[in-house]
């Protein structure tokens, strides 16, 4: 049985303590293309949390049963199934939004973050809180990529979501077309991560990591 | 293809757009774990550079192949993200033996980064690209040859500009991953700048 407060304890760890983007800039590669659409990301984000939750708790379940060296091919192969899953899935009812995400979605496949919280919580784990804990890093993943994107969105075409927000989307808002370009996710997720690391500063002091 | 003449140029309008304009780093934002974490030194990125150009060229003609002459006939196209990772794992850990046991000097100097490459999202996303974008053989190899050269010169070119910043003063906050984020979006505003020399073709 898990204790509830286990269960909020890896919630939080995995949302903002160790978040995935915060802490180590890993997996941005799969997702940030496509945070210049806020909907974009949100399907991408959704497409995450299905992927690491789901596969999380495949890998803890299977985890008895996988011999140690084939582990790492197991668990490939068990992320790209729910990949596909989902792949085919957006192919089939909303194919706009699969030409829109293009390759990304496949990319999932290659996202460390799902590989590593396989690797590093999944294996030890029950099923259950490796499912929780998938959820939650993929949660805490997709928050900072829809913040990217809202940021994007609203400076670069005056819209969230497609629909024109009233002040952004007047005259009076010379827009930045800077945002929608490539330039303009490196810029927000640097300030992003900026803000995030200097507030969570005071634990890093703490437990100061030989990385620099 | 009507005249070989014409077919060049096409083929070199594909390199050139994908070593600047549409750079698989800087627009594309593939393999950014290993441009991040191994742009420290110019040394190691230029090894890192040269075994993704090599890999990329080659994994891509091999799944060209693969898409064309297994996927395309038995119409299981939705199993290609497996098929393709396997290729990409097998051929380098195939590369990695077979340097290993002809030329040492090779292996020390690019050995260490082979089995890295295997989980960076460039390669497999530049296979991806190359499926959606229906290319052709000679255009296949063109754009995974390009797009191994764009992100090669991408990740020198942030490693010499980190070694200067290693004196520089930078909030702390920023340092590591933010200011170098910073640059590679300034990087990429100079590579969206070529995108002029195409359009007066």
């Amino acid at each position: 049985m898990v204790g509830r407060k286990k269960t909020k304890d890896v919630v939080l760890t995995a949302v903002w303590g160790e978040n995935p983007v915060f802490r180590q800039i890993l997996g941005i590669c799969s997702a940030l293309a496509v945070t210049n659409l806020v909907l974009n990301t949100m399907v991408m984000g959704a497409a995450v949390i299905f992927t690491t939750a789901l596969s999380g708790f495949t890998v803890s379940l299977l985890r008895k049963y996988t011999p140690r060296i084939i582990r790492m091919m197991v668990e490939v192969l068990i992320i790209a199934f729910y990949v596909i899953l989902f792949d085919q899935a957006l192919k089939a009812y909303w194919p706009d939004m699969s030409g829109n995400l293009g390759p990304y979605v496949g990319l999932i496949i290659t996202n460390c973050i799902i590989m590593g919280r396989a690797e590093a919580f999944a294996n030890n784990n029950p099923p259950l809180l490796s499912f929780v804990d998938g959820f939650s890093s993929g949660a805490g993943y997709s928050l900072v990529l829809i913040c990217v994107a809202v940021v994007r969105e609203l400076l670069g075409m005056g819209s969230l979501m497609g629909i024109p927000v009233p002040f952004f989307s007047s005259a009076l808002w010379d827009r930045w077309i800077i945002m929608v370009m490539p330039p303009g996710a490196f810029f927000t997720l640097a300030v992003i991560v900026w803000l995030a690391r200097t507030m969570q500063k005071d634990t890093e002091e703490k437990k100061t990591k030989g990385s620099k | 293809m009507t005249s070989s003449d014409s077919s060049m140029l096409h083929l070199s309008i594909i390199l050139f757009t994908a070593v600047f304009t549409d750079n698989i780093l800087l627009a594309r934002f593939l393999g950014m774990c290993s441009f991040l974490s191994v742009s420290r030194q110019v040394k190691t990125a230029l090894g890192l550079g040269f075994a993704v150009v090599f890999v990329m060229t080659f994994t891509i003609a091999l799944d060209w192949l693969a898409y064309r002459y297994i996927l395309e006939p038995y119409a299981i196209e939705y199993f290609r993200f497996i098929l393709f990772i396997v290729i990409i794992a097998a051929f380098v850990q195939f590369v990695e033996m077979a340097i290993e046991r002809y030329s040492p000097v090779l292996y020390q100097n690019l050995g260490i980064f082979l089995p890295l490459i295997t989980v960076n999202c460039a390669i497999l996303g530049a296979s991806l690209f190359m499926v959606i974008r229906e290319y052709n053989l000679a255009e296949a190899i063109a754009f995974g040859f390009g797009s191994g050269v764009g992100w090669m010169l991408a990740i020198i070119a942030m490693a010499g500009i980190r070694e200067k910043l290693n004196n520089a003063l930078i909030p702390k906050g920023l340092q590591g991953p933010g200011i170098t984020l910073i640059i590679a979006g300034i990087m990429a505003l100079a590579f969206i700048g070529f995108t002029g020399v195409l359009s007066g073709r």
